[in-house]
């Protein structure tokens, strides 16, 4: 199988694969999103308990569950990165991981906007709630530490170690929470416990869940794409390629 | 073994010549303690309530602040390249490191324990639990700043930086620690969190090395 892939890892058949796959991943995620939005947001039936605001539950899960799609993708091409020293899984970490941290402060600003009409406070230290918090300081651990060296080699590297360090450390950190929130506090949550979802509100959920996950990776293939070429800038086929998009600008202008 | 004996042997040499390595980070953990009775009011009960997740939230700042060194001089000297160049397993080395910065930085923090729950009006079973759960904690803090130091050894702003990455990964073993002295405190059982900070620091102790190892390889390049 790696046989198979390798060739795919070369940075510029990869990047030819990004600019492939990028405008097709877009325009999904944008009319899945668009479909997702329009019918979670004015055509299903409102709650019978919680009226029109649990309509936000169409934005925060799809951004809370692709928030930890996007680590556990991120910690795959770290190990990618440091077992088969795949540059381009490198330059993928440094491409996910602004992503993710985005995702996570949608995740947590739309909870805590959700949290204050329902549970009549902005935050709770709940256990949900604060592996989430912990999520964005591993994403802004890993950001800082790529941007945080003079080799930008260097940079990547110990950032694919970091990434793998988080992910091992992920459900110890995670269950660790959930067992502090149960010895403190358990009523806040069973209080509110999900009804299980209709499916007039589950479908569009569903399809708003592949939207954000589509769009993950549109934005993915965008930022590797700049990544790669950041990265490769002495080589030849960048040169190419720029010189060649110049003179079809130029050409346009004249 | 005569590897690690001699590595070992070097880092204790360099802790009884620069003594602030280690002294500095222990007087910081003094200082911090006695900021908190002063800040939040010296109520004897609030005091007593309060003090397992203070006395845990200021070992784990003074451990951090001792580690920023603890890789810097070897690689600004060269020792790390000639160690990198050596064809001899490194591992000992790394090993020494942090046994002996557990040593220096920990240690003493157990050995005034009894001083600060003096300080902060802890009961003896209390005390005992903060004993242990620092011995077995301690370890895994010394373990992960040794990460974080060894990632942020070449970087511009390594300091705060190394904070940055390992405080979240100490949450853990703050929310068990701290468990377990309040369980103390309350007359509970609390082996069951021990046996959990004794699982954490196992699985620590397997891995971990070989990750700082990997970091140190990475920075020297």
């Amino acid at each position: 199988m790696f046989k198979w892939l390798d060739p795919y890892a070369k940075p510029e058949t990869l990047y030819r694969l990004c600019g492939l796959w990028f405008p097709w991943l877009m325009t999904a995620a944008f009319i899945s999103l668009l479909i997702g939005m329009v019918w979670g947001l004015a055509f299903t039936p409102a709650d019978y308990q919680q009226g029109d605001s649990y309509r936000i539950i169409h934005i925060h899960v799809p951004a809370a569950i692709w928030s930890m799609g996007a680590y556990s993708s991120m910690a795959i091409a770290a190990l990618i990165a440091l077992v088969w020293q795949v540059k381009a899984a490198q330059w993928a970490i440094g491409a996910i991981a602004p992503i993710g941290a985005v995702f996570t402060v949608i995740a947590l600003f739309t909870g805590a906007a959700w949290g204050k009409p329902m549970w009549g406070t902005w935050w709770v230290w709940d256990a949900r709630l604060t592996s989430e918090l912990i999520l964005l300081f591993l994403y802004l651990g890993v950001i800082a530490l790529s941007g945080a060296f003079a080799d930008r080699q260097t940079g990547a590297k110990a950032s694919a170690l970091l990434a793998l360090v988080g992910v091992v450390n992920l459900p110890i950190i995670h269950f660790s929470v959930e067992w502090w929130n149960t010895l403190h506090q358990g009523a806040t949550i069973t209080k509110f416990a999900k009804p299980s979802i209709d499916a007039s509100m589950l479908w569009p959920l569903l399809i708003s869940i592949l939207a954000f996950g589509l769009w993950l990776a549109a934005l993915t293939c965008l930022r590797l794409k700049t990544a790669i070429l950041q990265n490769e800038q002495h080589r030849p086929w960048v040169r190419q390629l720029v010189s060649s998009s110049l003179k079809s600008s130029v050409i346009k202008e004249g | 073994m005569v590897m690690f004996k001699a590595a070992f042997v070097r880092e204790w040499r360099l802790l009884a010549r620069q003594k602030a390595d280690w002294l500095n980070p222990l007087m910081f953990f003094l200082i911090v303690l006695t900021l908190f009775p002063l800040g939040i009011g010296a109520k004897p009960n609030l005091l007593a309530e309060i003090a397992p997740g203070i006395i845990w939230i200021a070992a784990l700042l003074s451990v951090l602040l001792g580690a920023e060194r603890l890789f810097k001089d070897d690689f600004r000297q060269g020792v790390l390249e000639q160690l990198v160049a050596a064809d001899e397993p490194m591992l000992f080395y790394v090993l020494a490191k942090i046994i002996s910065s557990w040593c220096s930085t920990a240690l003493p923090l157990l050995l005034i324990s009894p001083l600060i729950a003096l300080l902060l009006g802890l009961d003896a079973t209390a005390w005992l639990a903060v004993l242990l759960t620092l011995l077995l904690g301690t370890p895994l803090l010394n373990l992960l700043a040794a990460l974080g130091a060894a990632l942020t050894l070449s970087a511009d702003k390594g300091g705060i930086l190394l904070a940055l990455l390992i405080l979240p990964l100490y949450i853990p073993l703050l929310i068990f620690a701290s468990a377990a002295v309040d369980n103390a405190s309350l007359g509970l059982d609390y082996s069951g969190q021990l046996a959990v900070l004794s699982a954490m620091l196992c699985l620590a102790l397997a891995l971990v090395p070989l990750a700082v190892l990997k970091a140190l390889k990475l920075n020297v390049g």
